[in-house]
């Protein structure tokens, strides 16, 4: 049986929640003041997901363009979703919306444009 | 000089801004135009690359531009004009004098102004920090432009000084982009953050947080070196032998912000030395008839979606016509209450609805937010927790609006 210790992020209370776990799997989540909190204890001990945001560099251009992941990805790809952006160079001209990189570290995710470049 | 004349001139094109001009816009107005300083309308927002915008007014999390692009797309639709690369350099009586490149000097003559120049952060000044005035010390929200703007990394080595969002956003945007950050120093026992970014900015990357400490000196010749870090005793001062030295090159401050008010302060607007920004009424006009504040140069927001609902606000008011006539009570910060806006309300005519918005003085759990005239109870609030770091509101409906027969004052019940 192992323990984990959760601070919730859903709002400013920021319960402090425990979850016990056996073998990888949620039995217990204590602390929490409503079912947000436990949804969230279980979703962060099982597979915390994460959005990414950052910039890529534009082709022929100085300023960077600023893009985020689709949809949240598994936290341990964050490091790896960083590298595979560091050699992305998109070509102008790119909507908000528009594909810069398909499934980023294997995560299924795609990562996308926030802003457009003329 | 021949002055323009226009019915509206808004200052500033970030979020309050637009929201201000399009919803004087879609009330008739087509004489407007908006100022703004930077080369793209958007304001702050176009550097908040990060998500979480917009989950109030769209009922999805944005990134910042994503957020900006939905007002600036909107006004173009419209059809409303953005004057870009234009600064303002003053408002007075209603006359508002600007200057650009393209257009050299304009005095536009307005019916009514819209004053929506955001904030600014603190700076190192402001802290009176010992140390030497080396390169490498910088307002979080500077680095962020670099950053994510510019694509340019202000440094390698960093300690964040504050544990304000944006000093954290930035600790996790500089660590995603290769710097190392050794600590995020915090003078008060707690932060003013937001939960989610103490856990996914500081937490997913191991950052110590240093809470009840403070940058006690600064070191470096040209280029920061190192800064020590000190904890601070119950009065915020530093406590002898308790300082670590810290190796690196960055030193970022995120210490608050301050409403930009200049322009507001030399137009005669009667300023609240709570909030930092023009006192207004309900309708958000400010002492000088004619002009309006909203957004953060009237008050610092957390959430940006709150900025637009009270611009548009202005917008309506602005585009409605000045409003002289009825009584204007006062509003009141009473215990554990700190800067109501609007601080007054004007009685009489139509009334509606009101919504009062505060920071609590503290954190309370389960208290009560209260609003009190002539001893009376008029509207209250509970809420499981109040905390500084997050504006509190507490709405009075028409009805109660209508029986307001004196100074209103709110305050904190239960604490």
């Amino acid at each position: 049986m192992e323990e984990k210790l959760i601070t919730c992020i859903n709002c400013p209370m920021g319960c402090r929640m425990t979850v016990r776990l056996e073998d990888g799997e949620v039995r217990e989540v204590k602390g929490n003041t409503c079912r947000r909190g436990d949804t969230y204890a279980r979703q962060e001990c099982t597979q915390p997901l994460r959005m990414v945001t950052a910039v890529v560099q534009v082709e022929g251009r100085k300023l960077p363009v600023s893009v985020k992941t689709r949809s949240p990805i598994p936290k341990e790809g964050i490091a790896r979703c960083m590298r595979e952006l560091s050699q992305v160079r998109v070509c102008p001209p790119v909507a908000a919306g528009d594909v810069v990189l398909r499934d980023v570290c294997g995560s299924g995710v795609d990562v996308i444009a926030t802003r457009s470049v003329e | 000089m021949n002055s323009i004349e226009k019915k509206i001139v808004i200052v500033g094109a970030g979020p309050a801004g637009l929201a201000a001009a399009i919803a004087a816009w879609t009330d008739g107005v087509r004489d407007l135009i908006v100022l703004e300083r930077e080369a793209q309308p958007g304001g702050i927002l176009r550097q908040c690359i990060h998500n979480g915008f917009g989950l109030h007014r769209f009922g999805e999390e944005l990134t910042g531009p994503e957020y900006a692009q939905r007002d600036i797309d909107r006004a173009r639709e419209l059809g409303i004009p953005i004057q870009c690369n234009t600064t303002v350099l003053s408002v007075e009586d209603r006359r508002v004098v600007c200057v650009s490149r393209e257009h050299g000097m304009q005095i536009f003559s307005a019916g009514a102004v819209i004053l929506a120049m955001g904030c600014r952060e603190r700076p190192r000044g402001a802290l009176g920090t010992p140390g030497t005035r080396c390169a490498g010390v910088y307002t979080a929200g500077t680095a962020q432009r670099f950053v994510n703007l510019e694509g340019l990394m202000p440094g390698r080595r960093v300690v964040i000084l504050g544990s304000g969002d944006i000093g954290l956003i930035m600790a996790r945007r500089m660590t995603l982009q290769g710097a190392q950050v050794l600590a995020c120093v915090e003078i008060m026992p707690y932060s003013s953050g937001l939960n989610r970014n103490i856990v996914q900015c500081l937490e997913d990357y191991d950052i110590p947080l240093y809470l009840n400490h403070t940058v006690v000196d600064i070191e470096g010749r040209e280029r920061l070196s190192g800064v020590v870090v000190a904890r601070v005793d119950e009065n915020r001062r530093p406590v002898p032998g308790s300082e670590i030295h810290f190796d690196c090159d960055t030193l970022l401050l995120s210490v608050g912000l301050i409403p930009e008010n200049e322009l507001s302060a030399a137009a005669g607007v009667r300023m609240s030395p709570v909030t930092s920004g023009p006192e207004v009424d309900d309708h958000l006009q400010t002492s000088v008839p004619g002009i309006y504040a909203c957004g953060n140069v009237l008050h610092v927001h957390d959430l940006v979606d709150f900025v637009s609902e009270e611009s548009a606000l202005a917008g309506h008011a602005a585009a409605a016509g000045i409003r002289e006539t009825g009584t204007l009570v006062k509003v009141l910060d009473g215990n554990g209450v700190r800067g109501v806006v609007p601080q007054q309300v004007r009685l009489g005519e139509e009334p509606r609805e009101v919504r009062l918005m505060f920071r609590p003085a503290g954190v309370y759990r389960g208290a009560c937010a209260v609003a009190r005239c002539n001893g009376r109870e008029i509207a209250r609030k509970k809420a499981l927790i109040f905390t500084p770091g997050e504006m509190a509101v507490l709405p009075l409906s028409r009805e109660t609006v209508a029986a307001i027969d004196g100074d209103v004052t709110v305050e904190m019940e239960g604490i």
